[in-house]
Protein backbone atom coordinates (compact mmCIF):
# COMPACT_ATOMS: atom_id res chain seq x y z
CA UNK A 1 0.00 0.00 0.00
CA UNK A 2 2.86 2.44 -0.07
CA UNK A 3 3.39 4.98 -2.97
CA UNK A 4 5.74 3.32 -5.60
CA UNK A 5 6.84 3.87 -9.36
CA UNK A 6 3.18 2.72 -10.19
CA UNK A 7 2.10 6.57 -9.51
CA UNK A 8 4.39 7.73 -11.62
CA UNK A 9 3.27 4.87 -14.01
CA UNK A 10 -0.48 5.60 -14.21
CA UNK A 11 -0.18 9.35 -14.89
CA UNK A 12 2.20 8.57 -17.89
CA UNK A 13 -0.77 6.19 -18.67
CA UNK A 14 -3.34 8.94 -17.85
CA UNK A 15 -1.42 11.57 -20.36
CA UNK A 16 -1.23 9.15 -23.34
CA UNK A 17 -5.00 7.79 -23.07
CA UNK A 18 -6.28 11.66 -22.93
CA UNK A 19 -4.19 12.36 -25.62
CA UNK A 20 -5.01 9.58 -27.79
CA UNK A 21 -8.83 10.72 -26.50
CA UNK A 22 -8.57 13.88 -27.62
CA UNK A 23 -7.10 13.19 -30.80
CA UNK A 24 -8.89 9.92 -32.49
CA UNK A 25 -12.26 9.62 -30.44
CA UNK A 26 -13.68 12.80 -29.50
CA UNK A 27 -13.08 14.90 -32.47
CA UNK A 28 -14.79 12.29 -34.66
CA UNK A 29 -17.63 11.55 -32.60
CA UNK A 30 -18.41 15.39 -31.88
CA UNK A 31 -18.19 16.35 -35.32
CA UNK A 32 -20.50 13.30 -36.65
CA UNK A 33 -23.13 14.34 -33.73
CA UNK A 34 -22.56 18.18 -34.98
CA UNK A 35 -23.42 17.77 -38.55
CA UNK A 36 -25.76 15.33 -38.41
CA UNK A 37 -27.42 17.79 -36.40
CA UNK A 38 -27.77 20.28 -38.60
CA UNK A 39 -28.70 17.79 -41.38
CA UNK A 40 -31.67 17.42 -39.00
CA UNK A 41 -32.00 21.18 -38.46
CA UNK A 42 -31.52 21.54 -42.46
CA UNK A 43 -33.83 18.66 -43.21
CA UNK A 44 -37.06 20.63 -41.02
CA UNK A 45 -36.56 23.60 -41.96
CA UNK A 46 -36.58 22.33 -45.62
CA UNK A 47 -40.13 20.79 -45.21
CA UNK A 48 -41.45 23.68 -43.36
CA UNK A 49 -40.22 25.23 -46.50
CA UNK A 50 -41.55 22.76 -49.12
CA UNK A 51 -45.47 23.03 -47.51
CA UNK A 52 -45.14 26.81 -47.45
CA UNK A 53 -44.22 26.37 -51.04
CA UNK A 54 -47.18 24.01 -51.63
CA UNK A 55 -49.43 25.85 -49.83
CA UNK A 56 -48.70 29.09 -52.42
CA UNK A 57 -48.24 26.85 -55.48
CA UNK A 58 -52.17 25.59 -54.18
CA UNK A 59 -53.18 29.24 -53.41
CA UNK A 60 -52.03 30.10 -57.11
CA UNK A 61 -53.54 27.04 -58.21
CA UNK A 62 -56.73 28.14 -57.64
CA UNK A 63 -56.42 31.42 -58.18
CA UNK A 64 -55.58 30.46 -61.78
CA UNK A 65 -58.63 28.08 -62.54
CA UNK A 66 -60.20 30.52 -61.03
CA UNK A 67 -59.20 32.82 -63.74
CA UNK A 68 -59.37 30.45 -66.30
CA UNK A 69 -63.21 29.98 -65.86
CA UNK A 70 -64.10 33.21 -65.76
CA UNK A 71 -62.12 34.02 -69.35
CA UNK A 72 -63.90 30.62 -70.35
CA UNK A 73 -67.04 31.85 -69.22
CA UNK A 74 -65.98 35.58 -71.12
CA UNK A 75 -65.12 33.85 -74.36
CA UNK A 76 -68.77 31.56 -74.43
CA UNK A 77 -70.67 35.07 -73.81
CA UNK A 78 -68.74 36.52 -76.80
CA UNK A 79 -68.99 33.84 -78.54
CA UNK A 80 -72.76 33.46 -78.01
CA UNK A 81 -73.54 37.28 -79.19
CA UNK A 82 -70.80 37.38 -82.00
CA UNK A 83 -73.30 34.02 -83.26
CA UNK A 84 -76.72 36.00 -82.40
CA UNK A 85 -75.27 39.56 -84.00
CA UNK A 86 -74.46 37.25 -87.06
CA UNK A 87 -77.54 35.12 -87.22
CA UNK A 88 -79.01 38.34 -87.65
CA UNK A 89 -77.22 40.55 -89.63
CA UNK A 90 -77.66 37.09 -92.17
CA UNK A 91 -81.24 37.57 -91.28
CA UNK A 92 -80.87 41.22 -92.61
CA UNK A 93 -78.99 40.26 -96.06
CA UNK A 94 -81.80 37.48 -96.35
CA UNK A 95 -84.93 40.15 -96.04
CA UNK A 96 -82.60 42.71 -98.47
CA UNK A 97 -81.88 40.43 -101.01
CA UNK A 98 -85.69 39.35 -100.72
CA UNK A 99 -86.66 42.84 -101.25
CA UNK A 100 -84.20 43.22 -104.16
CA UNK A 101 -85.44 40.28 -106.23
CA UNK A 102 -89.07 41.17 -105.75
CA UNK A 103 -88.40 44.58 -107.13
CA UNK A 104 -86.61 43.24 -110.02
CA UNK A 105 -89.50 41.02 -110.18
CA UNK A 106 -92.24 44.41 -110.24
CA UNK A 107 -90.10 46.05 -112.77
CA UNK A 108 -90.01 43.23 -115.12
CA UNK A 109 -93.70 42.67 -114.99
CA UNK A 110 -94.22 46.29 -115.68
CA UNK A 111 -92.05 46.11 -118.27
CA UNK A 112 -94.29 43.22 -119.56
CA UNK A 113 -97.40 44.98 -119.03
CA UNK A 114 -95.94 48.41 -121.01
CA UNK A 115 -94.52 46.36 -123.99
CA UNK A 116 -98.08 44.47 -123.74
CA UNK A 117 -99.85 47.30 -123.82
CA UNK A 118 -97.86 49.32 -126.83
CA UNK A 119 -98.45 45.77 -128.60
CA UNK A 120 -101.85 45.94 -127.75
CA UNK A 121 -102.03 50.12 -129.24
CA UNK A 122 -100.46 49.07 -132.28
CA UNK A 123 -102.87 45.91 -133.05
CA UNK A 124 -105.84 49.10 -132.18
CA UNK A 125 -104.78 50.85 -134.33
CA UNK A 126 -104.95 48.41 -137.08
CA UNK A 127 -107.64 46.79 -135.77
CA UNK A 128 -109.62 49.96 -136.12
CA UNK A 129 -108.42 50.71 -139.46
CA UNK A 130 -109.72 47.76 -140.63
CA UNK A 131 -112.93 47.71 -139.10
CA UNK A 132 -113.22 51.56 -140.57
CA UNK A 133 -112.80 49.87 -143.84
CA UNK A 134 -115.06 47.21 -143.42
CA UNK A 135 -117.64 50.02 -142.11
CA UNK A 136 -117.02 52.48 -145.13
CA UNK A 137 -116.16 49.83 -147.63
CA UNK A 138 -113.57 51.88 -148.51
CA UNK A 139 -109.55 52.41 -148.25
CA UNK A 140 -109.29 54.49 -145.30
CA UNK A 141 -105.53 56.38 -145.95
CA UNK A 142 -103.79 55.75 -143.05
CA UNK A 143 -101.04 58.89 -143.75
CA UNK A 144 -104.82 60.87 -144.21
CA UNK A 145 -106.20 59.87 -140.71
CA UNK A 146 -102.54 59.30 -139.08
CA UNK A 147 -103.67 62.24 -136.45
CA UNK A 148 -107.04 60.85 -135.79
CA UNK A 149 -105.66 57.52 -135.15
CA UNK A 150 -102.59 58.31 -133.15
CA UNK A 151 -105.30 59.99 -130.99
CA UNK A 152 -107.01 57.08 -130.48
CA UNK A 153 -104.03 54.75 -129.22
CA UNK A 154 -103.52 57.46 -127.16
CA UNK A 155 -107.02 57.00 -125.57
CA UNK A 156 -106.24 53.77 -124.57
CA UNK B 1 -3.43 -18.99 -0.06
CA UNK B 2 -0.16 -17.24 -0.96
CA UNK B 3 2.27 -19.29 1.78
CA UNK B 4 -0.22 -22.22 1.85
CA UNK B 5 -0.75 -22.07 5.53
CA UNK B 6 -4.02 -22.37 7.65
CA UNK B 7 -6.64 -20.66 6.25
CA UNK B 8 -7.29 -17.90 8.81
CA UNK B 9 -9.73 -14.77 8.23
CA UNK B 10 -6.75 -12.47 8.62
CA UNK B 11 -4.41 -14.23 6.66
CA UNK B 12 -7.48 -14.09 4.32
CA UNK B 13 -7.74 -10.41 3.88
CA UNK B 14 -4.31 -9.98 4.06
CA UNK B 15 -3.88 -12.14 0.64
CA UNK B 16 -6.45 -9.86 -0.79
CA UNK B 17 -5.20 -6.61 0.38
CA UNK B 18 -1.60 -7.53 -1.43
CA UNK B 19 -0.47 -6.19 -4.56
CA UNK B 20 1.78 -8.33 -7.34
CA UNK B 21 4.75 -5.58 -7.08
CA UNK B 22 7.61 -6.24 -9.50
CA UNK B 23 10.74 -3.74 -7.64
CA UNK B 24 14.08 -3.68 -6.39
CA UNK B 25 15.40 -5.90 -3.90
CA UNK B 26 17.49 -3.86 -1.26
CA UNK B 27 19.37 -5.19 1.87
CA UNK B 28 16.60 -5.04 4.07
CA UNK B 29 15.20 -8.05 2.38
CA UNK B 30 15.40 -11.18 3.96
CA UNK B 31 16.54 -13.49 0.33
CA UNK B 32 19.05 -10.59 0.00
CA UNK B 33 20.92 -11.74 3.08
CA UNK B 34 23.72 -13.74 3.69
CA UNK B 35 21.82 -16.53 5.15
CA UNK B 36 19.68 -16.76 2.18
CA UNK B 37 18.40 -20.82 1.66
CA UNK B 38 16.22 -20.81 -1.48
CA UNK B 39 15.43 -18.27 -4.28
CA UNK B 40 17.79 -15.84 -3.22
CA UNK B 41 18.44 -12.76 -4.96
CA UNK B 42 21.39 -10.18 -5.05
CA UNK B 43 20.63 -6.61 -3.96
CA UNK B 44 19.90 -4.46 -6.69
CA UNK B 45 17.81 -7.28 -8.72
CA UNK B 46 15.17 -6.48 -9.73
CA UNK B 47 12.24 -9.46 -9.12
CA UNK B 48 8.69 -10.35 -7.94
CA UNK B 49 7.50 -9.83 -4.51
CA UNK B 50 6.35 -13.05 -2.94
CA UNK B 51 5.12 -12.13 0.39
CA UNK B 52 3.68 -8.48 1.58
CA UNK B 53 6.33 -7.90 3.87
CA UNK B 54 8.90 -8.30 0.85
CA UNK B 55 6.79 -5.49 -1.24
CA UNK B 56 6.59 -3.15 1.56
CA UNK B 57 10.06 -3.56 1.71
CA UNK B 58 10.89 -2.20 -1.68
CA UNK B 59 10.22 1.38 -1.33
CA UNK B 60 9.25 3.49 -4.21
CA UNK B 61 11.07 1.14 -6.65
CA UNK B 62 8.40 -1.46 -7.58
CA UNK B 63 5.32 -1.62 -9.60
CA UNK B 64 1.91 -3.11 -8.60
CA UNK B 65 2.09 -5.24 -12.09
CA UNK B 66 -1.67 -5.73 -11.12
CA UNK B 67 -3.80 -2.83 -10.79
CA UNK B 68 -1.37 -0.87 -13.09
CA UNK B 69 -1.77 -3.80 -15.88
CA UNK B 70 -5.58 -3.86 -14.95
CA UNK B 71 -5.42 -0.15 -15.14
CA UNK B 72 -3.75 -0.09 -18.44
CA UNK B 73 -6.25 -3.01 -20.03
CA UNK B 74 -9.07 -1.26 -18.82
CA UNK B 75 -7.93 1.76 -20.33
CA UNK B 76 -7.37 -0.53 -23.94
CA UNK B 77 -11.04 -1.18 -23.48
CA UNK B 78 -11.86 2.43 -23.23
CA UNK B 79 -10.48 3.51 -25.93
CA UNK B 80 -10.96 0.22 -28.16
CA UNK B 81 -14.83 0.42 -27.79
CA UNK B 82 -14.73 4.39 -28.16
CA UNK B 83 -11.93 4.00 -31.09
CA UNK B 84 -14.94 1.97 -32.69
CA UNK B 85 -17.36 4.14 -32.43
CA UNK B 86 -15.40 7.34 -34.07
CA UNK B 87 -14.10 4.98 -36.93
CA UNK B 88 -18.07 4.38 -37.57
CA UNK B 89 -19.01 7.86 -37.17
CA UNK B 90 -21.27 9.04 -39.36
CA UNK B 91 -23.96 11.81 -39.86
CA UNK B 92 -26.41 9.25 -41.14
CA UNK B 93 -28.50 6.49 -38.90
CA UNK B 94 -25.72 5.54 -36.19
CA UNK B 95 -25.37 1.69 -35.44
CA UNK B 96 -26.19 0.43 -31.78
CA UNK B 97 -22.39 0.73 -30.08
CA UNK B 98 -22.36 4.54 -31.95
CA UNK B 99 -26.07 5.27 -30.27
CA UNK B 100 -24.24 3.87 -27.19
CA UNK B 101 -20.82 6.04 -27.25
CA UNK B 102 -22.80 9.40 -28.71
CA UNK B 103 -25.14 8.89 -25.27
CA UNK B 104 -22.15 8.97 -23.20
CA UNK B 105 -20.40 11.71 -25.17
CA UNK B 106 -23.00 13.65 -25.14
CA UNK B 107 -23.62 13.35 -21.75
CA UNK B 108 -19.78 14.49 -21.02
CA UNK B 109 -20.59 17.16 -23.74
CA UNK B 110 -23.11 18.88 -21.85
CA UNK B 111 -21.86 18.92 -18.22
CA UNK B 112 -18.42 19.85 -19.56
CA UNK B 113 -20.07 23.27 -21.77
CA UNK B 114 -22.23 23.58 -18.41
CA UNK B 115 -19.14 23.68 -15.76
CA UNK B 116 -16.23 24.81 -18.08
CA UNK B 117 -16.70 28.47 -19.05
CA UNK B 118 -13.40 28.67 -21.34
CA UNK B 119 -13.86 28.65 -24.92
CA UNK B 120 -11.00 27.20 -27.00
CA UNK B 121 -9.46 24.42 -25.00
CA UNK B 122 -9.55 20.77 -26.20
CA UNK B 123 -8.42 18.90 -23.89
CA UNK B 124 -10.89 19.28 -20.98
CA UNK B 125 -14.29 17.21 -22.86
CA UNK B 126 -11.78 14.69 -24.04
CA UNK B 127 -10.25 14.30 -20.62
CA UNK B 128 -13.66 14.54 -18.90
CA UNK B 129 -14.37 11.84 -21.08
CA UNK B 130 -11.52 9.53 -20.60
CA UNK B 131 -11.62 10.01 -16.49
CA UNK B 132 -15.51 8.92 -16.23
CA UNK B 133 -15.30 5.64 -18.22
CA UNK B 134 -11.63 4.42 -17.12
CA UNK B 135 -12.57 5.10 -13.76
CA UNK B 136 -15.97 3.75 -14.35
CA UNK B 137 -14.16 0.63 -15.92
CA UNK B 138 -11.74 0.80 -13.00
CA UNK B 139 -14.67 0.90 -10.36
CA UNK B 140 -16.94 -1.81 -12.32
CA UNK B 141 -13.87 -4.41 -10.99
CA UNK B 142 -15.08 -4.47 -7.64
CA UNK B 143 -18.25 -6.34 -8.70
CA UNK B 144 -16.69 -9.10 -9.87
CA UNK B 145 -17.01 -11.55 -7.34
CA UNK B 146 -13.43 -10.82 -5.29
CA UNK B 147 -12.15 -14.63 -5.22
CA UNK B 148 -12.87 -15.08 -9.01
CA UNK B 149 -9.43 -13.85 -10.58
CA UNK B 150 -7.64 -14.37 -7.78
CA UNK B 151 -8.23 -18.28 -7.74
CA UNK B 152 -7.72 -18.36 -10.94
CA UNK B 153 -4.00 -16.60 -10.92
CA UNK B 154 -3.02 -18.31 -7.63
CA UNK B 155 -4.26 -22.14 -8.87
CA UNK B 156 -3.53 -21.91 -12.53
CA UNK B 157 -1.20 -19.09 -13.58
CA UNK B 158 0.61 -19.04 -10.47
CA UNK B 159 0.40 -15.88 -9.42
CA UNK B 160 0.53 -15.05 -5.59
CA UNK B 161 -0.99 -11.94 -5.48
CA UNK B 162 -3.78 -10.66 -7.88
CA UNK B 163 -5.40 -7.11 -6.83
CA UNK B 164 -8.37 -6.51 -9.95
CA UNK B 165 -9.72 -3.38 -8.86
CA UNK B 166 -6.86 -0.66 -10.06
CA UNK B 167 -9.37 1.99 -8.18
CA UNK B 168 -8.41 0.60 -4.54
CA UNK B 169 -4.98 1.05 -4.84
CA UNK B 170 -4.06 4.60 -4.11
CA UNK B 171 -1.18 4.09 -6.39
CA UNK B 172 -3.66 4.14 -9.04
CA UNK B 173 -6.41 7.09 -8.07
CA UNK B 174 -3.38 9.36 -6.81
CA UNK B 175 -1.74 9.11 -10.29
CA UNK B 176 -4.71 9.75 -12.07
CA UNK B 177 -5.04 12.83 -9.68
CA UNK B 178 -1.03 13.72 -10.59
CA UNK B 179 -1.83 13.81 -14.02
CA UNK B 180 -4.99 16.39 -13.05
CA UNK B 181 -2.66 18.30 -10.95
CA UNK B 182 -0.08 18.79 -13.80
CA UNK B 183 -2.80 19.99 -16.02
CA UNK B 184 -4.00 22.64 -13.56
CA UNK B 185 -0.55 23.74 -13.28
CA UNK B 186 0.04 23.55 -16.56
CA UNK B 187 -3.06 25.75 -17.42
CA UNK B 188 -2.45 28.12 -14.62
CA UNK B 189 0.59 29.22 -15.95
CA UNK B 190 -0.16 29.36 -19.44
CA UNK B 191 -3.26 31.40 -18.99
CA UNK B 192 -1.87 33.80 -15.78
CA UNK B 193 1.96 33.60 -16.06
CA UNK B 194 3.97 32.27 -13.79
CA UNK B 195 3.88 35.77 -12.22
CA UNK B 196 -0.08 35.20 -12.50
CA UNK B 197 0.08 32.22 -10.87
CA UNK B 198 2.16 32.95 -8.27
CA UNK B 199 0.70 36.00 -7.01
CA UNK B 200 -2.98 34.46 -6.87
CA UNK B 201 -0.90 32.12 -4.41
CA UNK B 202 0.38 34.94 -2.72
CA UNK B 203 -1.43 37.81 -2.79
CA UNK B 204 -4.78 36.12 -1.91
CA UNK B 205 -7.35 36.35 0.15
CA UNK B 206 -4.91 38.62 2.38
CA UNK B 207 -3.21 41.83 1.72
CA UNK B 208 0.03 41.50 0.22
CA UNK B 209 2.12 42.33 3.15
CA UNK B 210 0.80 39.03 4.32
CA UNK B 211 1.49 37.10 1.63
CA UNK B 212 3.56 34.47 3.60
CA UNK B 213 0.61 33.44 5.38
CA UNK B 214 -1.54 33.41 1.85
CA UNK B 215 1.10 31.05 0.38
CA UNK B 216 0.78 28.65 2.81
CA UNK B 217 -3.21 29.07 2.49
CA UNK B 218 -3.11 28.79 -0.91
CA UNK B 219 -0.70 26.55 -1.06
CA UNK B 220 -2.37 23.64 1.03
CA UNK B 221 -5.42 24.66 -0.81
CA UNK B 222 -3.91 24.06 -4.81
CA UNK B 223 -2.16 20.55 -2.71
CA UNK B 224 -5.32 19.52 -1.51
CA UNK B 225 -6.91 19.55 -5.09
CA UNK B 226 -5.31 16.18 -6.15
CA UNK B 227 -4.48 14.96 -2.68
CA UNK B 228 -8.26 14.85 -2.35
CA UNK B 229 -9.40 13.70 -5.78
CA UNK B 230 -7.25 10.51 -5.48
CA UNK B 231 -7.91 9.69 -2.23
CA UNK B 232 -11.68 10.39 -2.02
CA UNK B 233 -11.97 7.77 -5.50
CA UNK B 234 -9.41 5.40 -3.16
CA UNK B 235 -11.09 5.48 0.17
CA UNK B 236 -14.66 4.83 -1.23
CA UNK B 237 -13.39 1.81 -3.56
CA UNK B 238 -11.13 0.40 -0.88
CA UNK B 239 -13.91 0.51 1.60
CA UNK B 240 -16.59 -1.45 -0.75
CA UNK B 241 -13.70 -3.53 -2.12
CA UNK B 242 -13.30 -4.46 2.14
CA UNK B 243 -16.86 -5.10 2.69
CA UNK B 244 -17.06 -7.42 -0.35
CA UNK B 245 -14.26 -9.49 1.97
CA UNK B 246 -15.64 -8.72 4.84
CA UNK B 247 -19.03 -10.41 3.59
CA UNK B 248 -16.69 -13.30 1.66
CA UNK B 249 -15.78 -14.00 4.90
CA UNK B 250 -19.51 -15.23 5.95
CA UNK B 251 -19.84 -18.01 3.48
CA UNK B 252 -20.02 -21.67 5.61
CA UNK B 253 -22.48 -23.01 7.28
CA UNK B 254 -25.91 -22.50 5.74
CA UNK B 255 -27.12 -19.91 7.36
CA UNK B 256 -24.01 -17.40 6.87
CA UNK B 257 -23.73 -18.66 3.43
CA UNK B 258 -27.42 -17.45 2.65
CA UNK B 259 -27.26 -14.26 4.59
CA UNK B 260 -23.98 -13.61 3.19
CA UNK B 261 -25.40 -14.32 -0.18
CA UNK B 262 -28.28 -12.16 0.34
CA UNK B 263 -25.40 -9.28 1.91
CA UNK B 264 -23.41 -9.40 -1.18
CA UNK B 265 -26.35 -9.00 -3.59
CA UNK B 266 -27.45 -5.77 -1.68
CA UNK B 267 -23.95 -4.56 -1.33
CA UNK B 268 -23.29 -5.00 -5.38
CA UNK B 269 -26.39 -3.29 -6.44
CA UNK B 270 -25.68 -0.64 -3.98
CA UNK B 271 -21.81 -0.36 -4.87
CA UNK B 272 -23.45 -0.04 -8.54
CA UNK B 273 -24.47 3.35 -7.50
CA UNK B 274 -20.96 4.34 -5.75
CA UNK B 275 -19.00 3.15 -8.56
CA UNK B 276 -20.82 5.46 -11.07
CA UNK B 277 -21.24 8.26 -8.74
CA UNK B 278 -17.50 8.16 -7.70
CA UNK B 279 -16.51 8.20 -11.23
CA UNK B 280 -18.95 10.95 -11.82
CA UNK B 281 -17.33 13.18 -8.89
CA UNK B 282 -13.64 12.17 -9.93
CA UNK B 283 -14.52 13.96 -13.64
CA UNK B 284 -16.63 16.72 -12.11
CA UNK B 285 -14.12 18.10 -9.97
CA UNK B 286 -10.90 17.50 -12.96
CA UNK B 287 -12.87 19.46 -14.91
CA UNK B 288 -13.29 22.29 -12.09
CA UNK B 289 -10.62 22.66 -10.93
CA UNK B 290 -9.67 23.21 -15.11
CA UNK B 291 -12.08 25.94 -15.24
CA UNK B 292 -10.79 27.36 -12.27
CA UNK B 293 -6.88 27.50 -13.84
CA UNK B 294 -8.12 29.03 -16.51
CA UNK B 295 -9.84 31.95 -14.41
CA UNK B 296 -7.52 34.69 -13.93
CA UNK B 297 -8.72 36.49 -11.12
CA UNK B 298 -8.69 40.42 -10.37
CA UNK B 299 -6.20 42.16 -9.08
CA UNK B 300 -6.59 42.33 -5.34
Amino acid sequence: MSITLTLIGQSIAFFVFVWICMKAIWPPITEAMAARQKQIADGLAAAERASLDLELAQKRATDELKDAKAEAAALVEEARQRAAQMVEEAKEDARAEGAKLLEAARADIEREVNRARETLRKDVAVLAVAGAEKVLGQAVDAGAHAALLDDLAKQL
Amino acid sequence: MASGGPLTAEGYIQHHLTNLVYGQFNEGHARAQAGCQEHCVAVGDWGFAQTAEEASQMGFMAINVDTMGWSLVLGLIFLFIFGRAAKQATTGVPSGLLNFVETIVDFIDDLVRSTFQHSGNALVAPMALTIFVWVFFMNLMDLIPVDWIPFVAEHYLHIPFMKVVPSTDPNITLGMAFGVFMLIVYYSILKKGAWGFFSELAFHPFPKWMFPVNLILEGVNLIAKPVSLGLRLFGNLYAGEMIFILIALMYGGLVMSVAGGVLQLAWALFHVLVITLQAFIFMVLSVVYLNQAHDVMEEH
